[in-house]
């Protein structure tokens, strides 16, 4: 049956994002911060979070581009990106960030550039695993099955 | 009348309704914080604890509310609870956690701060200048329904004229005199 199958695929899909760092509790924090009244906040609080992502990620490409460097806006804008990736429990960027937040403190360019590259990295990866599971959401409603809730 | 005032409470469906319960007041938060995301989650952590939210970005806008702003509307007896972020671009948490202590209008107003960083100095800092408590983000459930013991409450008064009209009047379309004549009539 088409919406035990797609359960089963959420189920997986949300596992491995568990398991393998992507998300941490405060994912699930959020996910139960939906009911009847709100059924579209995790939707609306993922979509959010893409948006100030890739408006903090070219700010930080601009940054890193201007001669010299202001670190001091770098790291500011890292850690609104480490506090909103925080806040969605996209645990995996957040690490990242904390790395680059140590690279801007010493002012190390290099480290800095690396850290941008790895963070956009992860950015993209589990954005594109959050819209999967969001629309496998969609998927289950549409063919009249209910989601299953995560423990 | 026996048992206190009748106190109002809003339900999130902007309709008045009037609870006789000293248990169930109605919490308005004042929520601050420059992140959308953040501002976001918190409001529906706090409604999810049946608080009535007014969510800010900046400290600015949150004296703007209070009454210090400038601006001839003091809805202060609204609020029961302040809690604030930390770090904010201009006015920070700790700036606006002064600014309402330093009032006598708004000291009385409990203020939480919120940090996503563990820095002690800070945390004593903000204790010192009166914050309720310091939370450390991402904010939880938990934290938010003991939040709830925080809030100043509304004490009735044996003088409490509370009536049909008192009940039907409440809310927004309230009038600036009314409020002033309600706000000594609750506050002592």
């Amino acid at each position: 049956m088409e919406v035990l199958r797609l359960q089963q695929q959420l189920i997986e899909l949300t596992n491995s994002l568990f398991q393998e760092g992507f998300l941490d509790d405060q994912f699930t924090q959020i996910q139960m911060l939906q009911d009847e009244g709100n059924p579209d906040f995790v939707q609306e609080v993922v979509g959010l979070f893409a948006e100030d992502s890739e408006r903090i990620l070219s700010e930080l490409t601009k940054a890193l581009e201007m001669e010299p460097v202001d670190f001091k806006k770098v790291d500011a804008y890292v850690h609104q990106f480490k506090g909103s990736s925080s806040s969605i429990g996209a645990q995996r960027v957040k690490a990242v960030c904390v790395d680059f937040r140590a690279y801007a403190e010493t002012e190390n360019k290099e480290g800095c550039l690396q850290a941008l590259q790895q963070i956009k990295q992860e950015f993209f990866a589990v954005k594109s695993k959050l819209e999967a599971l969001l629309q496998l959401e969609q998927q289950i409603l549409a063919a009249g099955g209910s989601v299953p809730m995560m423990e | 009348m026996a048992g206190g005032c009748f106190l109002y409470s809003e339900s999130e469906m902007g309709s008045a309704s009037v609870s006789s319960s000293q248990d169930d007041f109605p919490v308005h938060v004042l929520a601050v914080d420059d992140s959308l995301i953040d501002r976001k989650v918190i409001e529906r952590l706090l409604k999810s604890s049946a608080c009535k939210v007014t969510a800010v970005d900046s400290g600015r806008r949150a004296l703007e509310i209070l009454g210090l702003g400038g601006e001839s509307i003091n809805s202060a007896f609204e609020i029961n609870l302040i809690i604030t972020d930390y770090c904010m671009p201009g006015m920070s948490g700790y700036d606006l956690l002064k600014k309402v202590k330093e009032s006598s209008t708004l000291k009385e107003i409990p203020v939480v701060i919120m940090s996503s960083e563990n820095v002690p100095n800070r945390i004593r800092r903000c204790l010192d200048e009166g914050a309720e408590e310091f939370l450390l983000k991402p904010v939880k459930p938990a934290d938010v329904n003991r939040l709830r013991g925080h809030a100043r409450t509304l004490q009735p008064t044996s003088d409490c004229t509370c009536d049909d009209e008192v009940a039907s009047t409440m809310g927004r379309s309230l009038s600036l005199d009314r409020r002033r004549q309600l706000s000594r009539t609750f506050f002592s």
